[in-house]
C-alpha cells in the first residue's frame, strides 16, 4: 500500500445503477456540503449536471465570439481585396457591392461560429486528456455503457477518508472505491 | 379551471398511438452490444467483403478516370460550347442535393426535438460527409487544371491578384468548403462519446489505443455532458441555416445567369426542396438494405422508413410545384425565349428526357400517399430509386437542355455525354459507396449514446429521486462482473 499512499488519492467513487439514485446521490452529497464533486454517465443527463452545481457553461458566449469574427473578417475581407487591393471596375458598379458579400459574409459567420462551439466545447472540457485518474478504477469502464458514477475529490475541503466512504455507501452505492491519482 | 385541470388530466393519460423509436426488450449493454459489435466483430462478414470489392472496383474507376482527364484534359469529357457545363456541374449539384438529407435529419429534426432522428443521424451524416466528398471532385477537376485549385481560395500571391467576390461560383467554394467542415465538427462531434464507448469495450489492445485516441480521453463527465449539449445544439443550429443556404447558392450559380430556364426566382426553395428529396431518397436507398443485414430492424424501424416517406412526400409536392411554376413562368413571363426554352424542354430532342423526369419524381412516387406501399420495403427502395434518377435528370434538364439551345439558333449545339463521364459518374458512386462499406464496418453506424436516451429506463424519475433522498439506503452489494463484447 505504500507505493499507493506515495501516489496519492485523487478521490473516492461511488457507482450507482440507475440514473434516478445517481441525481439523488449527487443531490445529497452537494447538500451535505460537498464541492469538489463530479459525476458521470453513458449518456447526457441533465439533472445530473444541475445536482453537482453546474448551471452555466460558457460555450455559447465563445460560439458568439466566433461568430462575431466570422462576420467581421469574412466582410473585412471581402471589403479590402475588393475595394482597396484589387479594385475591378466593373461597368461602374460600385466597389463596396454590398448585396454580392452577402453570402461569403454569412458562411465566415456560420464556420468560425461552429469552430467556437466545437473547440469551446473540447478546450473548456480540457479534451484532449489521454490519462485522467478515473480511468484507474477498474469498474469505470461501465461510466460509457450502463453505469452511473459519482467522485468526491480528496482536494476538497470536507474531503476526509473514512467519513466520505461511509457516506457515500450510505448513499446506496454499488460500490465505493479509492481514485488512485 | 376544473377544465384546465381535466384537460391536464388528460394529457398526462396521453398515451402515444405511434410504434417506439426503438423495439422491445432493448436495454442499455444489448444496445451496445448489437451496434458495438459490427465494429468490434473479429474478421468480416462475406456479404461485406462481396460488396466491398464492387464499389472497390467503382473507385479504381473513377481513380483511373482522374488520372487519364489529368493528363488529357477536360476534352475527354463531353462538354462543348455552348454545353459548357454538363456531366461535371450534374453530378455535383446531384450530390451536394444528397448530402442535404443528413444535415436535415441531424440538425433540423434535433431542434424540433423529434426523437426518431437518433437512429438515423450518424448513418445521414456520414452519407452527406461522403456525398460532399464526391460533389467537390466535379467542380475541382472541371477547372480543367485542378493543380491550380488554390485560385479559388482569397490567398496572398506575388501577382496581388484577389478572387472575385461578386461571383456566385465563388460563394460557392465558401458555401461548399464551409458545409463540408462544418459537417465533419458535426459529425466528429457526435461520434466522440461512441468512440468512449467502444474504447472501453473493446478487448483487443489496438482497438482500445485507435478508439482511445479518436475518443480524446472522453469519460462522460456530467460538466462535459452539459456543455456537449450545448455546443451540439448550437452547431445544430447553426447548420440548419448553413445546409439551406448551401444549396440556395448552388441555385444561385445558375439563376443569376441571364440564361432562359436558369434566370428565376424559384431556384432557391426549389432546389433546397430537390435536395432534401433527392437526401431521403438515398438514406432510404442505403438504409434499407442496411438494416436487414445486420439485424438493425429494432433501431431503425418502420416508423423511421414511414418517416422518411413522408417527408419525401412533402418535399416531392414542392418539387413538383417547382416544375408546374418553370412552366408558368416561362409561359407569363411573355418573353420567346422563355417560352421557347419551356417548349424546347417538353417537345424537343431531349424532350422525352423531361417526361422521364416527371414521371421518376411526381408520377411514381404518389404511391406513396398509401399506407400500404409505405409498408412495403419494396416498394420503397424502388420508389427511392426512381428518386434517385428522377433527380438526376432534373439537372440534366435545368442545366443541359438550357445551355444547348439559347437565344442565338446559330450557337445551338447537341451535347453528348462520352465514356469518361460516365465511368465518372458511376465511379464517384462507387467512390460514395466504398466510403459507406468503410464507415458501417469501423465506426458505430448508429449513435449509441443518444439510442440509450430514449430507453424507457434512462430517464430521471423524480419520485424515484425523493425516495432515495429520503433516506431509503440499501446495502452494497458489491461489483457485478464487467460486461465483455467483441468477439
Amino acid at each position: 500500500m505504500t507505493k499507493q499512499e506515495e501516489k496519492g488519492t485523487y478521490g473516492l467513487m461511488a457507482e450507482f445503477d440507475s440514473p434516478s439514485a445517481i441525481v439523488a446521490a449527487a443531490r445529497r452529497t452537494y447538500e451535505a456540503g460537498y464541492r469538489r464533486i463530479n459525476a458521470y454517465s453513458p449518456y447526457p443527463i441533465e439533472e445530473l449536471a444541475e445536482a453537482i452545481g453546474f448551471h452555466h457553461s460558457l460555450v455559447p458566449l465563445v460560439t458568439l465570439i466566433g461568430g462575431v469574427l466570422g462576420a467581421l473578417g469574412g466582410f473585412g475581407l471581402q471589403y479590402w481585396t475588393s475595394a482597396i487591393a484589387y479594385p475591378l471596375n466593373v461597368g461602374g458598379r460600385p466597389l463596396l457591392s454590398l448585396p454580392a458579400f452577402i453570402p461569403v459574409t454569412f458562411e465566415c459567420t456560420i464556420l468560425l461560429a461552429s469552430f467556437g462551439a466545437f473547440l469551446g466545447n473540447l478546450l473548456m472540457n480540457r479534451l484532449p486528456q489521454p490519462y485522467h485518474p478515473v480511468f484507474n478504477v477498474p469498474s469505470f469502464a461501465r461510466a460509457s455503457q450502463d453505469r452511473y458514477f459519482l467522485c468526491v475529490k480528496s482536494d476538497d475541503p470536507k474531503f476526509n477518508d473514512a467519513e466520505t466512504r461511509a457516506f457515500l455507501a450510505g448513499l446506496g452505492a454499488k460500490e465505493v472505491s479509492n481514485v488512485e491519482s | 379551471m376544473a377544465e384546465a385541470a381535466q384537460a391536464i388530466q388528460k394529457k398526462e393519460e396521453y398515451v402515444d398511438p405511434r410504434p417506439p423509436v426503438v423495439g422491445p426488450g432493448q436495454d442499455f449493454n444489448s444496445i451496445t452490444r448489437k451496434i458495438g459489435d459490427i465494429v468490434l466483430m473479429r474478421g468480416f462478414k462475406k456479404g461485406w467483403v462481396f460488396g466491398f470489392a464492387i464499389v472497390f472496383l467503382g473507385s479504381i474507376m473513377l481513380f483511373n478516370t482522374i488520372a487519364y482527364l489529368v493528363l488529357e484534359g477536360v476534352g475527354i469529357w463531353g462538354n462543348s460550347i455552348p454545353v459548357a457545363w454538363a456531366f461535371d456541374i450534374i453530378n455535383f449539384v446531384w450530390w451536394i442535393g444528397i448530402g442535404h438529407a443528413g444535415t436535415l435529419i441531424s440538425a433540423i429534426l434535433l431542434l424540433l426535438r423529434q426523437s426518431w432522428r437518433n437512429s438515423i443521424n450518424r448513418f445521414a451524416e456520414a452519407m452527406t460527409l461522403f456525398a460532399v466528398a464526391c460533389a467537390g471532385l466535379f467542380p475541382a477537376l472541371h477547372t480543367g487544371r485542378p493543380w491550380m485549385d488554390y485560385y479559388l481560395f482569397p490567398l496572398p500571391n506575388t501577382m496581388g491578384m484577389w478572387p472575385n467576390f461578386r461571383s456566385p461560383l465563388m460563394w460557392d467554394v465558401f458555401a461548399v468548403s464551409t458545409y463540408a467542415t462544418v459537417s465533419l465538427l458535426f459529425w466528429f462531434m457526435g461520434l466522440i462519446p461512441d468512440f468512449a464507448t467502444m474504447r472501453d469495450t473493446a478487448r483487443k489492445k489496438w482497438q482500445k489505443v485507435v478508439f482511445a485516441m479518436l475518443a480524446l480521453g472522453w469519460r462522460g463527465d456530467a460538466r462535459h455532458w452539459h456543455r456537449y449539449e450545448t455546443a451540439y445544439l448550437l452547431l445544430a443550429g447553426l447548420s440548419t441555416p448553413l445546409v439551406l443556404s448551401v444549396h440556395t447558392i448552388v441555385s444561385f450559380d445558375f439563376s443569376t445567369g441571364i440564361v432562359p430556364g436558369w434566370h428565376a426566382t424559384i431556384f432557391p426553395p426549389y432546389f433546397v426542396a430537390g435536395a432534401v428529396y433527392a437526401g431521403f431518397a438515398m438514406v432510404l436507398t442505403l438504409a434499407i438494405p442496411v438494416r436487414k443485414f445486420y439485424g438493425l430492424e429494432d433501431f431503425i424501424t418502420m416508423r423511421h422508413i414511414r418517416n422518411c416517406c413522408k417527408v419525401m412526400l412533402a418535399t416531392g409536392l414542392i418539387v413538383a410545384y417547382g416544375y408546374a411554376m418553370e412552366a408558368f413562368f416561362g409561359w407569363y413571363s411573355g418573353n420567346t425565349y422563355e417560352l421557347f426554352m419551356m417548349k424546347n424542354r417538353m417537345f424537343g430532342p431531349y424532350g422525352f428526357l423531361y417526361w422521364l423526369l416527371i414521371l421518376c419524381n411526381v408520377v411514381v412516387p404518389w404511391i406513396l400517399w398509401s399506407k400500404k406501399m409505405r409498408d412495403n420495403l419494396t416498394v420503397v427502395f424502388i420508389v427511392c430509386m426512381f428518386i434517385n434518377v428522377g433527380m438526376w435528370l432534373e439537372r440534366f434538364v435545368i442545366i443541359v437542355m438550357s445551355l444547348n439551345r439559347d437565344f442565338n439558333p446559330a450557337a445551338w449545339r447537341m451535347y453528348y455525354p462520352t465514356v469518361y463521364d460516365f465511368t465518372m459518374f458511376f465511379g464517384t458512386v462507387g467512390f460514395f459507396l466504398t466510403l459507406m462499406f468503410l464507415f458501417i464496418r469501423f465506426v458505430p453506424m448508429i449513435p449509441i449514446f443518444e439510442m440509450k436516451t430514449l430507453l424507457p429506463e434512462s430517464k430521471v424519475d423524480e419520485s424515484k429521486v425523493e425516495e432515495h433522498v429520503n433516506g431509503k439506503e440499501t446495502a452494497p452489494i458489491g461489483t457485478s462482473p464487467l460486461p465483455q463484447f467483441g468477439d
